[in-house]
């Protein structure tokens, strides 16, 4: 699975669009993870993840800036995110079914806050693009 | 067996009234189709599914999605009996259509983003809880009756 230039270019488009509210993006992205899936508050247990939590926020931009640090190298992800890999491969250990949760509500989010931007197209492409990225953070798994 | 509160059916109900089905059910299949490109394996028979255009222009895409939604309509009006309702269904995707339960997944998830970017704020986090629960049982009634 690799990126076409369109994929790319609309990754890119959809990207420059959402940055603006990615602080707001991470939260409601990570709210919507505990709330669907509420075993993924396991990994959590020193967090407060109470709605308006300053964890919760700090930890969602957290999360999308790195999103963004891969857009930003969409040519080579797995360099510009090698370190966050080891840090998951060796540190964080979270199971690799948890990325596929975390890229969905992402895309939710995403969709909701976008209706119009989030085209078919774009749904595809951002779709490929989690899943690469989620590849490249369990890389160095075993 | 997914165990929905009164709240949860509440929620559910609430934007399952506003779904438009023909709309949303194409759109929910075409969407499918796109982003999943090789769940085209059980629509050959559809014609031309080579682009995103040709798959949302596609009138067996639209009819089907239609169908299929209008399907889910079931679940929402039995919440508490989904094994029961898709029982025959389920035989038919098992023994007559062949289909990887999997699908089943990818195609709820793909509900749930399109009634995110129907219903935006008002498809809140919670909100969202509920389908996730609802289109993940309905998954696994389809695949109850596989042998």
């Amino acid at each position: 699975m690799s990126l076409t230039k369109t994929d790319k270019t609309i990754i890119v488009t959809i990207w420059n669009k959402i940055a603006p509210q990615a602080d707001s993006i991470g939260t409601e992205t990570l709210e919507r993870l505990f709330f669907s899936y509420p075993q993924t508050k396991t990994y959590f247990p020193h967090f407060d993840l109470s709605h308006g939590s300053a964890q919760l926020h700090g930890h969602g931009t957290k999360v999308v800036n790195a999103i963004g640090d891969a857009v930003k190298s969409i040519d080579n992800i797995s360099t510009a995110l090698s370190k966050l890999s080891e840090l998951h491969a060796y540190i964080l250990r979270v199971d690799p079914v948890n990325f596929k949760l975390l890229s969905h509500t992402f895309l939710v989010t995403v969709a909701a806050r976008f209706p119009a931007d989030f085209t078919a197209e774009a749904h595809a492409a951002w779709d490929k693009f989690l899943s690469i990225v989620s590849s490249v953070l369990t890389e160095k798994y075993r | 067996m997914v165990h929905l509160s009164g709240e949860e059916k509440g929620y559910i109900n609430a934007i399952w009234s506003k779904v438009s089905i023909d709309q949303t059910g194409a759109e929910a299949l075409g969407r499918l189709l796109i982003v999943y490109p090789w769940t085209s394996r059980f629509f050959d028979h559809f014609g031309d599914l080579s682009s995103a255009k040709s798959v949302m222009g596609n009138a067996k895409v639209q009819g089907h999605g239609a169908k299929v939604l209008t399907s889910f309509g079931d679940a929402v009006k039995n919440m508490d009996n989904l094994k029961g309702t898709f029982a025959k269904l389920s035989e038919l995707h098992c023994d007559k259509l062949h289909v990887d339960p999997e699908n089943f997944k990818l195609l709820g998830n793909i509900l749930v983003i399109c009634l995110a970017e129907h219903f935006g704020k008002e498809f809140t986090p919670e909100v969202q809880a509920a389908w996730q629960k609802l289109v993940a049982g309905v998954a696994t009634a389809l695949a109850h009756k596989y042998h």
